[in-house]
């Protein structure tokens, strides 16, 4: 497995040098618009950003909002999952609220939430927490119907009380589907918060240092941007599986699909 | 299949929501609050922006078409090309294992970048209007369906591969009777994925850049502090969006029953 493994590593780096030399020929030879900088401007201009103190403090800034907000919403809608994944009744009577309040496009509210948060870092913040909630929210009452009712039925009959259930088998066999909604609401996060800087940028942040490029006609900036956010967007988004799996190796061991 | 009457099945389910418009509607006009305006006044505005028009078409009022006309278009343009694309270059990478080998950490660095801030960069290249929104909106929908597409198709049971290949199947049977029935399911769930992230870059394109459409007239809203027509179409796009859901989920059942018939 590690010589196809290695195989397709080459491969793949084939691959990317391959794709920036091309979008190199293409931009030289004149085959797209004058705005698109060169390949080879954007990766100098990327390479050169974490050098730029203003660039440094942005992207602080915009993960700040990301964690705190992804942390508030971990404490709210986990808490709230448990609750009403444990009692059927609150379960059934909040999921059409649920199911009217989800599908509400989380940047729509942007321009209420500059109202409401008059500091933008606020609104941000904010409107994280929002949309995070809900996939959290959904994946934690979406575990607890998985809980095995021979375990609940364990601890009850040796005298455990509702609460100590909820904590000991419910939150635990719950956990791994809380983190798949944990790793579902991180990679919302960064498009939230960006689209809040894009559109107030007084709170600074990455959306914020790409308005000021853009309108500065600085192209090559605003595509330096995008190369590390995605760079940061693949970090976190191999970070979280990484820890998803080593952390509920368990999980996956009992469920069978380990592959 | 249980075929209770709706009636009974439903009413208890529903009570909340009328509860919850009911406390909203009373905390809103006790606390007076400047943002959060009655769900009474919101249904008012809504309906005399969008739905006070005349009969014949539909109630619509001229603002609801010159609004709703141009984001929808958008809409179903930008995600029925991303998912044709999407589709098209998912089964290709699965299918051939050096294309994927070539292209996967592209492809994992593509649908890693958070589509808003690629706006700016549209922005700069197409200029404000229609382009820079189609844009967005498809760049925003194709990774997952990509994603699913290849996953999908990567992972054909053998056993159908290969009784194509004794009934010697040409290439183009190959694909349309074995390899895209068996990868639809997957297909499907990115689908389903695509269809709120196509109302989120809808509504974020047309914030950033627009003379036009729904996002347009929320910016109007907030620069004229017309706050209940802020809630009309927030509520407006909720809307929306369980009607797309629900539009969805309703044809892949459709497309989608032989597959439950045939696993059981």
């Amino acid at each position: 497995m590690t010589g196809g493994r290695l195989e397709r590593g080459l491969l793949g780096a084939a691959g990317v040098v391959g794709f920036l030399a091309i979008a190199e020929l293409v931009g030289r030879a004149g085959l797209v618009p004058d705005v698109m900088p060169y390949m080879s401007e954007v990766l100098a201009a990327a390479a050169l950003l974490p050098m730029e103190e203003q660039f440094r403090a942005d992207v602080l800034a915009t993960l700040a909002a990301c964690l705190s907000g992804l942390a508030i919403a971990i404490a709210v809608a986990v808490p709230a999952g448990l609750l009403l994944g444990t009692v059927p009744f609150l379960e059934r009577s909040t999921r059409p609220l649920v199911e009217f309040l989800r599908p509400i496009p989380s940047v729509s509210l942007i321009p209420l939430a500059v109202f409401v948060f008059p500091d933008s870092h606020d609104a941000k913040t904010a409107l994280v927490v929002y949309t995070c909630s809900w996939p959290l929210l959904i994946n934690t009452m979406y575990g607890l119907s998985d809980v095995d009712p021979l375990a609940k039925d364990t601890l009850r009959s040796f005298g455990f009380g509702p609460l100590a259930v909820v904590l000991r088998v419910s939150l635990p066999s719950a956990a791994p589907f809380i983190a798949t909604g944990v790793r579902i609401a991180v990679s919302v996060t960064l498009i939230v918060a960006v689209s809040v800087e894009l559109l107030a940028p007084g709170g600074g942040g990455m959306g914020a240092f790409q308005s000021l490029a853009g309108s500065a006609n600085r192209a090559d900036r605003v595509f330096a941007v995008v190369v590390w956010a995605g760079l940061i967007g693949l970090a976190a988004n191999v970070l979280f599986t990484a820890a998803e799996r080593r952390v509920f190796r368990w999980h996956q061991a009992r469920t069978g699909d380990a592959a | 299949m249980n075929r209770q009457p709706l009636w009974p099945r439903y009413w208890p389910r529903y009570w909340l929501l009328p509860v919850a418009v009911l406390a909203w509607e009373l905390a809103a006009r006790s606390a007076q609050a400047a943002y959060f305006p009655p769900p009474s006044r919101i249904v008012v505005r809504l309906h005399e922006m969008w739905f006070s028009g005349p009969i014949w078409r539909a109630f619509l009022t001229d603002e609801a078409i010159a609004d709703l006309l141009p984001s929808l278009a958008r809409l179903f343009t930008g995600w029925g090309v991303a998912c044709a694309a999407g589709v098209l270059a998912g089964v290709a990478l699965g299918r051939s294992y050096l294309l994927s080998a070539l292209v996967e950490p592209l492809v994992h660095f593509g649908r890693s970048v958070p589509p808003a801030t690629l706006v700016p960069v549209f922005l700069l290249l197409f200029k404000i209007g229609t382009p820079m929104e189609l844009a967005a909106i498809v760049y925003g929908v194709i990774w997952p369906v990509l994603i699913n597409s290849m996953d999908g198709a990567r992972h054909v049971d053998r056993q159908y591969i290969e009784t194509g290949a004794v009934y010697r199947l040409s290439a183009w049977h190959r694909l349309t009777r074995i390899i895209l029935p068996a990868a639809s399911p997957k297909i499907f769930a990115g689908l389903r994925l695509s269809v709120s992230l196509a109302l989120i870059m809808m509504v974020i394109s047309e914030l950033v850049g627009s003379s036009e459409g729904i996002g347009h007239r929320m910016l109007e809203a907030q620069s004229q502090f017309d706050i209940p027509a802020l809630w009309a179409v927030i509520v407006l796009l909720g809307l929306l969006g369980i009607a797309l859901n629900t539009a969805f989920l309703g044809v892949e059942r459709l497309l989608l029953s032989w597959h439950r018939g045939a696993r059981g």
